[in-house]
């Protein structure tokens, strides 16, 4: 591990010397802190080109203030301290404006601290398990009320379901959906006995006896469904013995919550068919700013296989936001950009408009769809209007009083609102 | 020119086709191509009231619909107000009339929508299917389609089975159709308690899930006879069902065992029978994987016996590059385990990083042959998948043909003598280089066989190895360095003892608990199940 830490620092390094000698002294510089190599690159390659194509757009446009904007990318190489070290390169050495990135939860949990240190801006554009706000990042992708909730609204409402095996890999984000899904699902009156919860290791690839277990879990006589929060390749496998053990959709659905257009574009969908996903976004969505942006992006990438997905869109939206922001504070400050932040609109990719909240989180539609045979969703539910995303979950006893605002008066990120106290932690 | 006339006696020929093929259908086309045409142009939720009426007006000659439906290969011609079907053969996508089969050439991409289906539709489909096939002639295809409608029984359905039932003529059908005329008596809560409770004695004997499901419904039933008979019912059924279980669960260990066996039966023989801390083993079977996938990419039309060229060319690709670097590098380590364990995991990291500039970080997707796909059902609650089955005689097979390799065959003979005593097999004439050199190449080639067959259960990616190098170690380790009978026991117990524990403890503690037994087995006895006895154990 050691050596593989070296020589991509290595590489890094002489990778920023590259960019280094472009430094203008009037631009305004944004700053990529997204993995290019290890296990992540596989999905965070795609939003730092998403960056890079968002950042050409506005230059073509005359830039923002007067100025061009540079992009300074950086590779923490899915190496999470190095995230933290990334971050801090990029804010005193680079002195970016602004930060898009990172995936995983740790990865953000560990450049926070070097955020809040040095005053720096970041949005995150991927879902999370929520129960966290900071002054200095804007959380641009789905909390778990924006995802999980109404996915389970829809199995309990529309499929019937009364039995949930909810499933997951063993880390922070499936831990923490679960926690909060089963509290919910408590609340809604299903009982114990009818949740079945289990995780399995990272890239976990014999699941005969687990697939086997869900079946007889889903043969008592009730309706059931299996809420997926199995991360990565270990998808595959899955439904691969899902399929292979007859389990179809029809009977028992999986809706997962980190199954994309991008994951789904290197794999054989045929076992995968019928299943379901909740994003905030789909490609399939038919709408014209969808389609200008699809047609953007495979021109900038010169590929029309491309596929688009929800991080990208969270992106899309975060760029788009910080450019007004910055517009409208006339300065790239980030005090003053955080306060022009809130309240500020950018139409969804899939209609409606969001809306950056108080909290720094967004307001943004859910969909659920099915996977189609070409590797795309086809929309079978959708909230009515935009479900405003909430940073402290109102299922668990501890953040059930929690709320963020970060306006004044309160200006906190964990404000009890029954002390009416701000409990003093940075987040 | 020339072309064009073509195409015009084809489009002619089609119309002649078709002319005559209108005619058999004349009839149910009337009434169908509106409907057909109605069913294009509609929305998804607004697809079933139209599936119903189509099923009303049509017989079974509407199943090659059906299914084209079913599969998600129906699509819509805009301009004809028509529905056609998309088949592909060989990498080439053509339209055909799913009712005549005509291929339509006329017809491209942008001329057609596809008719998207979701899973309401699809059981409403399978349904479908299902009541039109309850009149089949054979005999298979009508017991499945009774056992596809025990999951809803509506009142036209329970109506055709009992109209039905008298005429079958057919043991295993007429049985199906008294287990779903049972289940309907049972559910009817105004008919006399006596006959429910009879009906549920008849359900008892059977382990159909929507049996299980109605039974377990029953159990809440106003009826407090009823009730009982059903608890006594699903006793019964749970009875048999957990004998079932216990084979499947003993299928499902031994089948990680073969997987086992495989990953670890090349590195017993590097490092069993060598003394080789091999850390690049976990690439040689990537290495494997990938061959695979590479062979699949240059025969795209011959996927079902892409894996008989697999298995040999991964042998060769893994064998080679294992001799490679035997000859490069641990040849010069000779005796100096540390450094071998250092260089070998510095080659296992360049291996990956060679895959990943070559075939890209993302997995690739290596197809399953037709005949590895599917389970084999033996009753509704066993159902033993192919591809592992499959697997587990493939692994037991390489066992078997490496074990006559090392004891019959003059290859066999220089490696035992070597491993046993270096300098006197030396002494003897034998070529220690040439022999070490040869093993480790055996041991990678198995390897990469072992490559070929985990492609088939696992994602192929630059990581695949490095999942199994652990798993590969405690198995060898656990089993007796040197000795390829214990890496056979200790695989198949792990396997078995893993998937026992999985159910109560979860995969995560089960793989600590495994590895924790592990390490206090070797506390007690250092050299493993079977420790090498006499002058080879030094």
């Amino acid at each position: 591990m050691k050596i593989k830490t070296l020589t991509s620092a290595i590489v890094l390094s002489g990778a920023t010397l590259i960019a280094l000698p472009s430094l203008a002294a009037d631009t305004i510089k944004v700053g990529v802190l997204h993995s290019l190599s290890g296990t992540m690159a596989i999905s965070e390659t795609t939003l730092k080109d998403t960056v890079l194509m968002m950042v050409d757009e506005q230059n073509k446009k005359g830039g923002l203030l007067g100025k061009k904007i540079e992009a300074v990318v950086v590779d923490p190489a899915s190496n999470w301290p190095l995230f933290a070290e990334k971050g801090r390169e990029l804010l005193t050495k680079d002195k970016v404006d602004v930060i898009f990135g990172s995936w995983t939860s740790v990865s953000r949990k560990s450049v926070l601290p070097v955020l809040e240190e040095l005053n720096g801006l970041m949005f995150y554009p991927v879902q999370y398990e929520g129960e966290e706000s900071s002054k200095n990042v804007f959380y641009t992708g789905a909390a778990p009320n924006q995802q999980a909730i109404p996915a389970v609204d829809y199995l309990m409402n529309d499929l019937g379901v009364e039995r949930f095996v909810l499933a997951g890999t063993d880390y922070v984000y499936p831990r923490t959906t679960n926690k909060v899904l089963e509290a919910y699902l408590k609340g809604k009156g299903v009982a114990a006995s009818d949740i079945m919860i289990n995780y399995t290791p990272f890239g976990h690839s014999d699941w005969q006896s687990i697939v086997s277990d869900v079946k007889k879990f889903g043969s008592e006589g009730k309706k059931t469904a299996v809420v997926s929060t199995i991360n990565g390749d270990a998808n595959v496998p899955f439904y691969k013995e899902l399929g292979n053990q007859g389990i179809s959709s029809e009977d028992i659905p999986v809706v997962a919550f980190s199954v994309g257009e991008e994951e789904l574009s290197g794999l054989d969908t045929k076992p995968l068919v019928g299943h379901l996903a909740a994003w905030n976004y789909f490609q399939s969505v038919e709408t014209p700013e969808n389609e200008a942006f699809i047609k953007a992006w495979h021109a900038y990438t010169k590929n029309s296989d491309r596929v688009t997905n929800d991080p990208m869109e969270a992106t899309y939206i975060g760029f788009k936001m910080w450019a007004n922001a910055v517009t409208k504070a006339g300065t790239t400050d980030v005090d003053a950009v955080e306060q022009a932040m809130i309240g500020q609109t950018v139409p969804n990719l899939t209609g409606g408009i969001a809306v950056m909240n108080k909290n720094h989180h967004l307001s943004k539609p859910v969909l659920i769809g099915e996977i189609q045979d070409d590797g795309q969703f086809e929309v079978v539910w959708e909230t009515d209007g935009v479900v405003a995303g909430d940073a402290w979950s109102d299922f668990l006893p501890g953040s059930k009083d929690l709320i963020s605002d970060w306006t004044a008066p309160i200006k906190c990120g964990n404000y009890n609102t029954k002390t009416k106290t701000c409990s003093g932690q940075n987040y | 020119m020339r072309r064009i006339t073509l195409r015009h006696f084809i489009a002619l020929c089609c119309c002649l086709f078709g002319l005559f093929s209108l005619s058999t259908h004349a009839t149910e086309s009337a009434s169908l191509d509106p409907l057909l045409a109605e069913l294009g142009e509609a929305k998804i939720k607004d697809m079933e009231p139209i599936l119903v009426k189509i099923e009303a007006v049509s017989d079974e000659t509407i199943l090659p619909l059906l299914r084209t439906l079913l599969n998600g290969n129906l699509y819509y011609i805009k301009a004809e107000k028509k529905v056609i079907g998309q088949f592909e053969t060989n990498g080439e996508t053509f339209y055909k009339d799913v009712f005549t089969n005509e291929i339509n050439t006329g017809i491209d991409k942008p001329d057609v929508d596809k008719i998207r289906v979701n899973n309401n539709l699809r059981g409403y489909l399978r349904n479908a299917i299902a009541r039109i096939q309850l009149t089949s002639k054979s005999p298979s295809v009508r017991e499945n389609a009774v056992r596809e409608l025990l999951s809803k029984l509506d009142d036209s359905t329970v109506a055709t089975l009992e109209r039905l039932y008298p005429y079958e003529s057919n043991k295993k059908v007429k049985e199906a159709m008294g287990l779903a005329l049972a289940m309907n008596t049972a559910s009817q809560t105004e008919l006399a308690v006596s006959n429910r409770i009879a009906a549920i004695e008849t359900l008892s004997s059977s382990l159909e899930n929507d049996v299980r499901n109605l039974l377990t419904t029953l159990t809440r039933d106003d009826n407090a006879a009823v009730v009982t008979a059903a608890n006594i019912a699903l006793e019964k059924i749970a009875q048999r069902a957990n004998r079932f279980a216990f084979v499947d669960q003993l299928f499902f260990g031994l089948s990680l065992g073969s997987v086992l066996l495989l990953a670890s039966i090349g590195l017993a023989i590097t490092f069993g029978v060598m003394g080789v801390i091999n850390m690049a083993h976990g690439e040689m079977i990537m290495l494997g994987a990938y061959t695979t996938y590479v062979v699949q990419l240059m025969m795209p039309n011959y996927i079902d016996y892409s894996i008989w060229v697999a298995i040999p060319a991964a042998f060769l690709v893994s064998g080679l590059m294992g001799v490679l670097i035997e000859r490069l590098v641990i040849c010069r380590l000779h005796g100096r385990p540390l450094e071998t364990l250092l260089a070998t995991f510095g080659i296992s990291l360049i291996l990956q990083q060679l895959v990943r500039t070559i075939f890209s970080p993302l997995n690739r997707q290596v197809s399953s042959p037709s005949w590895m796909s599917g389970s084999w059902e033996i009753n509704p609650v066993l159902s033993l998948t192919l591809n592992r089955l499959y697997i587990l005689a493939f692994a037991l097979l390489v066992f078997i043909v490496l074990v006559i390799v090392l004891k019959k065959t003059s290859l066999g003979l220089n490696v035992r003598a070597v491993s046993q005593n270096r300098n006197m097999a030396k002494a003897m004439g034998v070529k220690t280089n040439w022999v070490d050199a040869m093993t480790f190449g055996l041991g990678s080639g198995i390897a990469g066989i072992a490559g070929v067959a985990l492609s088939q259960l696992t994602n192929v990616g630059p990581n695949l190895g490095q999942s199994y190098i652990i798993d590969s170690f405690m198995v060898v380790v656990f089993g007796g360095v040197g000795n390829l009978l214990g890496t056979l026991v200790a695989a198949f117990t792990l396997g078995i003892a893993t998937k026992f524990l999985e159910p109560t403890t979860g995969a995560v503690l089960a793989a600590i608990l495994v590895l924790v037994f592990i390490i206090l087995f070797i506390q007690k006895r250092p050299k493993g199940l079977f420790p090498q006895k006499g002058r080879a154990a030094e």
